[in-house]
């Protein structure tokens, strides 16, 4: 059991609370883990990833190979795209659709969109839709890690267990929003496959 | 042995913490801060048992880990690797005086420059003080490195470099913890003249400092962090450095398949250099930063046989950090099949975030130089300021290290060159700007400085400032005339009035000061959710 997962997204999105999702889930199920981010000036509505890894094996590298992810797993469009050159050939992309217009020349979306498309397994879920059913807009990060938890290679149980560990210091109902949207998000996938 | 999920960053710390770290002084800076805070977190912070503090900038909080080593206890300083640069007079001189206690100076250097504005290798600073230098492969090492070199610092009474680089600072893993010394005990050092460094006293002890080179190489040569594999072909020979050594088992799935040489712990064991030159035909030596080793191997002029290849030769980018690509393209392995890249997305950097206050104040100066535009200068310094150079603001010109703003608009308006404006932060100005206003005030130099006060260091997370509320009475007691000392609300409505009060400042021919104060909008919110709020000046 191996996966090696990149998390791309723009500062403030919530990804590095994802990245920690999924490390409390791999440690919890005694997986080696390794997991780098980014933070400092990068973070300041700028780029944000994060290189998750984990296996029943020793993990060396902090750092994940071109050409070797399981999946790119994105809470922005563009930055999904950016980081196709991470993707194997057959790993699965799962992005939200919302752009983050944060600069003068975002590309056009419908471009960025089809190149998604064109990756297989894909999953493009329009994130704020679902957080909202959600009862939480913040939750939108963890619809998307539903969305992706067909690729992830871990027990929802566990991805669960982590959003609770993580989450641990916040009101019980943050939890249960972030705990609502995880499940959308999951549900929605198995109806988009 | 119990489990933590942990930052390179935060084994160090724990691992300190474990090892009978008694204080922690440090300035917070990427990919630094986070060793701090973990200590900050600490159940032994927070009970008082260990002091954890952040300090006014790197020179003093190593001078402060130097007192509590004087005192005999465990000590530490953390920065950021251009903080180092800043601590360097405390750094090389505590080695002629010596440590008592154990002292770590932990330095995180910042390859591919993340978040910095050089990729200077702390390893160069531990050669120039002649101190031994600890640069861990991952996590587990970073957490078991302390207790070693509390041991080395004591035993030989230097203090001694810890090294980490920004993948590994800031790169989670699993770790096993566990065991704990106990504090040392307060004590004076039992020959209290070697810390007066008076030339005869410092010439002694440097010539004790040089007597223990041998020892510091045997030391790593018996060194747990450096590993020789005679295993495998000889055609090539690799020293696989900190981090290296990690993206050379990936690449090759846990077998090299040569001699490999893993390097954790400096001056370099000389015995292991020695058996691999003398055993292969050729060696790659594979190392985050400088071509530090390489340099080292490859001599003067450099030696024909074995070859030694590395960033120097071009088999390694001579810039940017390494990562397992690098590294296998370096070993020749060739890319993986993969994706080519999108041309699609463009490229995201870093922005002030939305209702920050110093956009306000970027807005207020771009429209008081707009009619200055080909005399006036903005020199400004390091923090999220420094984004004030990107549009929409494109408003400063320059910035070059902690304090030059006020230090370089000086020079330059004594050069003539008019308005000279510095922008600085609050903490930035604590750190490095109060002498620099000092020089200003008594050379009476036509200079206006702008303090953007947002009542924390920003930039790396919002730790606090040295000084919050206390600007006013610090550029007053600077010299600073008070009628030219002024405070303003750096936010839309106060557009007009603020507008107006630099162009005044800007017109009077000394030094002047308007504190921008208005809190970072980031610490806003969080201080808005506790229900806690940050003075008003």
């Amino acid at each position: 059991m191996k996966r090696d997962i990149i998390l791309a997204g723009v500062g403030g999105q919530g990804l590095l609370a994802l990245a920690a999702v999924l490390g409390q889930a791999a440690r919890g199920l005694g997986l080696h883990l390794k997991q780098a981010e980014v933070h400092g000036m990068a973070q300041r509505g700028g780029v944000v990833q994060s290189h998750v890894r984990f296996s029943d094996r020793p993990v060396h590298s902090d750092l994940v190979r071109e050409g070797t992810a399981d999946l790119v797993l994105a809470l922005e469009p563009m930055e999904a795209l950016r980081y196709l050159p991470y993707l194997k050939l057959d790993g699965a992309l799962v992005s939200d659709t919302r752009p983050v217009r944060n600069i003068p020349d975002y590309p056009d979306v419908d471009r960025i969109l089809a190149e998604l498309r064109a990756i297989t397994p894909h999953r493009l879920v329009d994130a704020a839709a679902l957080a909202e059913q959600a009862g939480s807009p913040q939750a939108s990060n963890l619809v998307v890690l539903g969305a992706g938890s067909p690729f992830l290679g871990l027990p929802v149980k566990a991805l669960e267990d982590g959003i609770r560990a993580v989450f641990a210091d916040k009101a019980e109902s943050v939890i249960a929003a972030n705990l609502r949207g995880f499940r959308l998000g999951a549900e929605w996938t198995q109806v988009a496959s | 042995m119990a489990t933590q999920l942990l930052l390179g960053d935060e084994a160090l710390a724990q691992g300190a913490i474990d090892a009978g770290l008694s204080a922690a002084y440090a300035y917070p800076g990427t990919p630094s801060t986070e060793i701090t805070e973990h200590v900050l977190r600490s159940p032994e912070a927070r009970a008082g048992e260990v002091v954890c503090r952040w300090a006014a900038n790197e020179k003093t909080a190593l001078e402060a880990a130097l007192g509590a080593s004087y005192a005999g206890k465990r000590a530490m300083a953390s920065m950021k690797h251009v903080g180092l640069n800043v601590a360097a007079d405390p750094f090389v001189n505590a080695a002629i005086s010596g440590a008592h206690g154990g002292l770590l100076v932990n330095v995180a250097d910042d390859p591919s420059m993340h978040s910095s504005q050089n990729e200077q290798d702390s390893r160069l600073y531990a050669d120039l003080a002649l101190v031994p230098c600890f640069e861990p492969s991952d996590q587990q090492e970073a957490y078991a490195v302390p207790a070693r070199a509390f041991e080395l610092s004591e035993t030989y009474r230097v203090p001694v470099l810890v090294r980490l680089t920004t993948r590994l600072a800031h790169s989670r893993a699993t770790v096993e913890v566990g065991g704990r010394r106990s504090q040392n005990p307060l004590s004076r050092p039992g020959e209290p003249e070697r810390f007066i460094l008076l030339p005869a006293i410092a010439k002694k002890s440097y010539e004790r400092l040089i007597g223990r080179q041998p020892d510091f190489v045997r030391e790593s040569e018996a060194s747990p962090f450096n590993r020789l594999s005679q295993d495998g072909d000889r055609a090539l020979g690799i020293v696989a450095c900190g981090i290296a050594h990690n993206y050379l088992l990936e690449v090759t799935d846990g077998t090299p398949g040569h001699p490999v040489l893993k390097v954790g712990q400096y001056p370099l064991p000389a015995r292991d250099v020695e058996w691999l030159v003398g055993h292969c035909g050729r060696i790659l030596v594979l190392e985050e930063g400088y071509p530090y080793v390489e340099a080292k191997l490859r001599g003067l002029p450099p030696r024909s046989a074995p070859a030694i290849h590395g960033r120097l030769t071009g088999d390694v980018p001579r810039t940017g950090e390494l990562s397992p690509d690098v590294v296998a393209a370096a070993l020749g392995l060739g890319a993986l099949a993969r994706r080519t890249a999108s041309s699609v997305p463009a490229p995201r950097p870093p922005a002030l975030c939305p209702g920050c206050p110093h956009a306000d104040t970027c807005k207020a100066l771009a429209e008081v130089l707009a009619p200055r535009r080909d005399s006036a200068r903005v020199f400004s310094d390091i923090g999220c300021y420094t984004l004030g150079a990107l549009p929409p603001h494109g408003v400063i010109n320059t910035c070059v290290e902690m304090g030059a703003s006020i230090t370089m608009a000086h020079g330059a308006s004594e050069a003539g060159l008019r308005p000279a404006v510095a922008l600085i932060g609050d903490s930035t100005f604590t750190h490095s700007g109060m002498t620099g206003l000092l020089d200003c005030v008594n050379a009476k130099a036509d200079v206006t400085v702008i303090i953007v006060d947002n009542l924390t260091v920003a930039m790396t997370g919002g730790q606090p400032s040295a000084a919050e509320n206390r600007l006013v009475s610090i550029c007053r007691g600077l010299g600073v005339d008070e009628s030219h000392t002024r405070v303003v609300e750096p936010h839309p409505r106060n557009h007009a009035e603020n507008v107006a009060i630099l162009d005044q400042e800007i017109q009077y021919p000394g030094t002047s000061v308007i504190i921008a104060q208005r809190e970072c909008i980031q610490t806003a919110k969080r201080s808005a959710r506790r229900g806690t709020q940050r003075g008003q000046q």
